[in-house]
């Protein structure tokens, strides 16, 4: 494996973290609040469907990515609907809305286009393109960091950056902010919060909502960015991936960065090699595929760190009973 | 109770009767879909070409899981289906056991051989429009790297790659040939995403023309092809149209015309095994205006001089299938 090789793989791998990243920092602000989510692959999913539709008949990728938001947020209401409104059991929510929109996605899309569930390919302008970073060529001469800066740093597009930089934002936002200091209360104490003369329901609104920007942009990111259009079931199970990478990162900005990359080169990995070989191990691509499942739960078992829930998640705050 | 009698009989002569006039035939499409742009979308076009001209219906019926394959037949055949038509290896299992339950109806099976005398099986020489497309590839590539990227790792895909291997070598025996099968389940012929990313990949080691035999995985190699600015090779229908300029051609399988004879020829399809190659227009390179820019006079030429040579035997294309292996090396 020479640098070149390397250089390849981990770009390979910023472009299958992305999804997984902004879906991890959505149910992050989710489960933070004390609204667990099983539901991002759907959101994602609808978003997806959503911006790949609007992008090919508008052919504006910006307008896609606003709809694949509008829906996921929608999505998310429905879910806050469920469970903070009605008091609903969390997870039943989430998995009913993943069913919705497994269904519902390939439905829609059916009756729009006929093409068997799937949007017709975007053309040019209702795809993000990849962007070239300043002096890209220039830096990328120097040998050592340069090809970094050209091949690694360079040539994504818009939403990969964007991506990027939640991360600082979700940190600041979490924890430099009032708003914050308030979400994470009411994930782990709701009374306190609600005693100190807050909202809970709207705070966790509020969080659910932050949830369905960030899927939606998740989900336009598939549909305009990874691939061209969307196709049935195109989330492949990434937003499960990304609930897993948030149990690894302990519901924590920064490592959410660190272990969606780490997924997403798991992911890079297994597609560039059908068969890894160190030394003498063997390793088919099932196993790198399995590897951030398997890894989960490693860490829920305990054997590496603790991975600590919100106290409050998963109930329903009652005021008074 | 009279009443009662009476009225299931009466039931029963109408879904006889309804049976007897429903002799329409029915295609069954594989995982990938109808639309996958490749080959369930060929045969898909034979079945519609047969509707214009005759003005006749038929049924369809797409599967979504592999637990619907057998349920699929049962239900054509029992609302008495006739032929009934299925695109893909994998329905091969499943009517193997499902045939003899239903002797009156005739079936046909693409891509794959059952041995059942109300089967034609029809298979296709897939190796001898691969080993065309090969050539081109070799000679179109600039890198002297080309790439093959299949969908599930099977015998039949692996059959595409070796023949366009021994194409790609018989060009330029130089020049090198990195293969990738986009995985192991049925979902391989349906994801996009991964069918780029392993583009990508291979064009990071240098290739600059990629055959993708991998169903609607195909779309997103053919899709990043276009991205950098090399070129991509289509299979099953002709894909030159997706990206005018970067597709140098398509491997074309006449799945269409397949499914075509087959409504045609209704209940009189002649059970056993059929097979289409280069000599009876079964498989072929596709050569239209969005891609004769990109083949040369000469390639043109070059191609169809082999092309020949083939029909007459004295090329011998190495089919995969007859020994698993392939006598030409594939990184």
């Amino acid at each position: 494996m020479d640098y070149a090789t390397i250089i390849e793989i981990l770009d390979s791998s910023v472009r299958l973290g992305t999804p997984l990243l902004l879906a991890c920092l959505a149910g992050l602000f989710s489960e933070r609040a004390g609204i667990f989510d099983i539901g991002l692959e759907g959101k994602m999913l609808a978003a997806a469907m959503m911006s790949g539709a609007v992008a090919y008949v508008t052919n504006d990728s910006w307008l896609g990515l606003l709809a694949g938001i509008g829906a996921a947020m929608l999505f998310s209401l429905i879910h806050g609907l469920a469970s903070i409104t009605f008091r609903g059991n969390q997870l039943i929510s989430g998995v009913a809305l993943n069913f919705l929109a497994s269904g519902m996605t390939v439905l829609v899309a059916q009756s729009w286009f006929q093409q068997g569930g799937a949007t017709p390919s975007l053309g040019p302008g209702g795809r993000f393109e990849p962007i070239t970073l300043p002096y890209a060529k220039a830096i990328g001469a120097i040998p050592g960091i340069g090809p970094i800066y050209q091949n690694l740093i360079s040539g994504h597009t818009i939403l990969v950056y964007i991506a990027f930089l939640c991360v600082p934002a979700t940190w600041w936002v979490l924890y430099r902010t009032r708003f914050g200091l308030r979400l994470r209360a009411v994930g782990e104490n709701p009374a306190a919060v609600d005693v100190a003369g807050v909202s809970v329901i709207r705070l966790r609104y509020s969080a659910v909502l932050i949830c369905g920007l960030l899927t939606g942009a998740a989900g336009a990111y598939l549909s305009t960015s990874l691939a061209s259009g969307f196709g049935r079931e195109m989330t492949a199970g990434r937003g499960y991936i990304a609930l897993a990478a948030l149990i690894f990162a302990k519901w924590r900005p920064w490592y959410a960065l660190g272990s969606t990359m780490l997924f997403g080169f798991f992911a890079a990995l297994s597609y560039r090699y059908q068969t890894l070989d160190i030394g003498p191990l063997h390793i088919p691509n099932q196993v790198m595929e399995a590897l951030p499942y398997i890894l989960t739960v490693i860490i829920l078992a305990g054997f590496v760190g603790k991975a600590i829930p919100p106290r409050a998640g998963g109930e329903p705050y009652v005021k008074e009973r | 109770m009279t009443m009662m009698k009476t009225t299931l009989g009466a039931a029963a002569v109408l879904a006889l009767s309804a049976v007897a006039a429903l002799a329409e035939p029915a295609i069954i499409y594989d995982i990938g879909g109808k639309y996958d742009k490749s080959f369930n979308e060929a045969a898909f076009h034979g079945a519609a070409k047969w509707a214009k001209e005759t003005g006749k219906k038929y049924r369809e019926f797409q599967i979504q899981t592999q637990a619907q394959r057998s349920q699929a037949l049962r239900q054509l055949a029992q609302m008495g289906a006739n032929p009934i038509v299925m695109t893909g290896f994998a329905f091969a299992d499943t009517l193997d056991k499902v045939a003899p339950d239903y002797p009156k109806t005739k079936f046909v099976i693409v891509d794959s051989v059952v041995k059942e005398p109300n089967v034609e099986s029809i298979v296709f020489h897939e190796e001898q429009g691969s080993y065309l497309v090969g050539m081109l590839a070799a000679m179109a590539s600039k890198t002297g790297t080309v790439g093959f990227i299949g969908g599930m790792d099977i015998p039949l895909i692996r059959k595409f790659e070796c023949g366009y291997a021994q194409g790609v070598k018989a060009v330029a025996p130089k020049d090198k040939i990195i293969g990738n099968m986009t995985g192991t389940t049925p979902s391989a012929w349906n994801d996009p995403v991964k069918g780029g990313e392993l583009a990508k990949a291979q064009m990071s080691q240098g290739a600059d023309v990629i055959f993708a035999a991998a169903g609607g995985t195909g779309i997103g190699v053919l899709q990043s092809m276009a991205d950098a600015g090399k070129l991509g090779i289509g299979v099953d229908s002709n894909q030159d149209y997706l990206h005018p300029g970067h597709v140098l051609t398509s491997m074309v399988k006449r799945v269409n015309v397949a499914v075509y004879n087959a409504f045609m020829e209704g209940d009189n399809v002649k059970p056993g095994v059929k097979v289409m190659g280069l000599a009876n227009n079964g498989v072929d390179y596709s050569y239209d205006k969005y891609n004769e820019k990109l083949i040369t006079p000469e390639m043109k030429a070059k191609v169809d001089a082999a092309k020949k040579e083939i029909i007459d035997g004295k090329i011998k294309v190495h089919d995969y299938m007859t020994d698993n292996k392939c006598p030409v090396q594939i990184d």
